[in-house]
């Protein structure tokens, strides 16, 4: 398991071994919503802002 | 060949992927927003099937469309995805097939939608007649909220200038949602929430219901009706019976799962193969 930082809070945030780029986490401390955007080395950004359309 | 076409990684697109991946199944697992069309679908073609999972309807509906005009299969079809995305068309069907629902009413002019509210008697519930979530929902009591609600909505932009208004249900604080593939019911499950939206996505605990005879044929009939391959229908229990509140035509699934320990994910690709075989040659069957 991989440990990054979050960048909204700072907080360690945990990436399970088995994720993926695109991948959604959610930070425990702050709560945003984190994307997967590289595995070697693992970075994460915020993710998009919902959009109207979408959903289920 | 089965594609899988995704915006957001999320449980559900993250859980295809691992069962077509158990199954030994070749599998072109694709985020849809780095693709250009055609130039980056020259993998695809006739005989084919895609799992269409873009968070945004709007892109997905686009790319169902583009994927079929090249005869590929697509789950779901984008008639369904444009039906199911669509509450006034989908309401409309289920009249039409006297499928039982919160009574609802259409207007477009501030006038006719306070009258609209008036004649179903407060209190209403406006809906977009696009979203998903529960986003943008409003639980309307009297006359002046809803005369704020409807000038604010004027505001909103043409999209929320048609409003589709229904009555609201006392569910007795839980609605139902079943998962159906291919017509058939994959998991039954509770969402239950002191809030009067139950969503999951706005909090609502989900947990498996029974299923019993009355429910079973209320949900095959409306997964005949709507078509398509995968569907998640919403239910309100009333004191004259079930009733459907909404469906969906490219649902998530990880509150069924997490209720239910049904493996959804697989469910869906062992459906998708099968449909992948029945187009290869000698197979046959088409949609659902």
């Amino acid at each position: 398991m991989g440990v990054v930082k979050c960048p909204v809070c700072d907080a360690d945030v945990r990436v399970a071994d088995d994720a993926m780029v695109g991948e959604l986490l959610t930070c425990a401390d702050c709560g945003v919503e984190l994307e997967v955007t590289a595995l070697d080395p693992l970075t994460v950004e915020e993710a998009p802002e919902v959009q109207e359309d979408w959903g289920e | 060949m089965l594609h899988i076409f995704y915006s957001r990684l999320r449980m559900e697109e993250k859980a295809l992927y691992k069962a077509a991946a158990a199954r030994g199944t070749e599998v072109d697992f694709r985020d849809a927003g780095d693709l250009v069309w055609p130039d980056d679908f020259e993998n695809v073609g006739p005989g084919d099937v895609a799992l269409c999972r873009c968070v945004s309807q709007t892109q997905n509906i686009a790319l169902t469309q583009l994927l079929e005009g090249r005869g590929v299969r697509t789950i779901n079809p984008p008639e369904t995805m444009l039906l199911c995305g669509d509450k006034i068309a989908t309401a409309a069907l289920l009249d039409r097939e006297k499928i039982p629902q919160p009574a609802w009413r259409v207007a477009s002019s501030f006038d006719a939608a306070v009258k609209a509210a008036e004649s179903l008697g407060y209190p209403v519930v406006f809906k977009p007649a696009a979203g998903s979530w529960g986003r943008l929902l409003a639980k309307v009591s009297d006359r002046e909220a809803c005369e704020a609600i409807v000038e604010h909505k004027q505001h909103m932009g043409p999209a929320h200038s048609v409003f589709y208004i229904q009555k609201y249900v006392e569910k007795g604080g839980f609605d139902l949602r079943a998962v159906m593939i291919g017509g058939r019911t994959a998991t039954l499950m509770k969402r239950a929430s002191s809030h009067w939206i139950t969503n999951t996505a706005r909090g609502a605990t989900p947990e498996p219901f029974p299923m019993d005879a009355e429910l079973e044929a209320l949900l095959n009939r409306t997964a005949k009706v709507v078509g398509g391959d995968f569907l998640a229908i919403d239910v309100f229990g009333t004191p004259e019976g079930w009733i459907v509140n909404e469906i969906n035509g490219q649902p998530e699934f990880h509150g069924s799962v997490a209720a239910t320990g049904v493996d959804v994910g697989g469910l869906m690709i062992d459906y998708a193969l099968d449909s992948l075989k029945s187009r290869s040659p000698g197979g046959g069957a088409s949609h659902v």
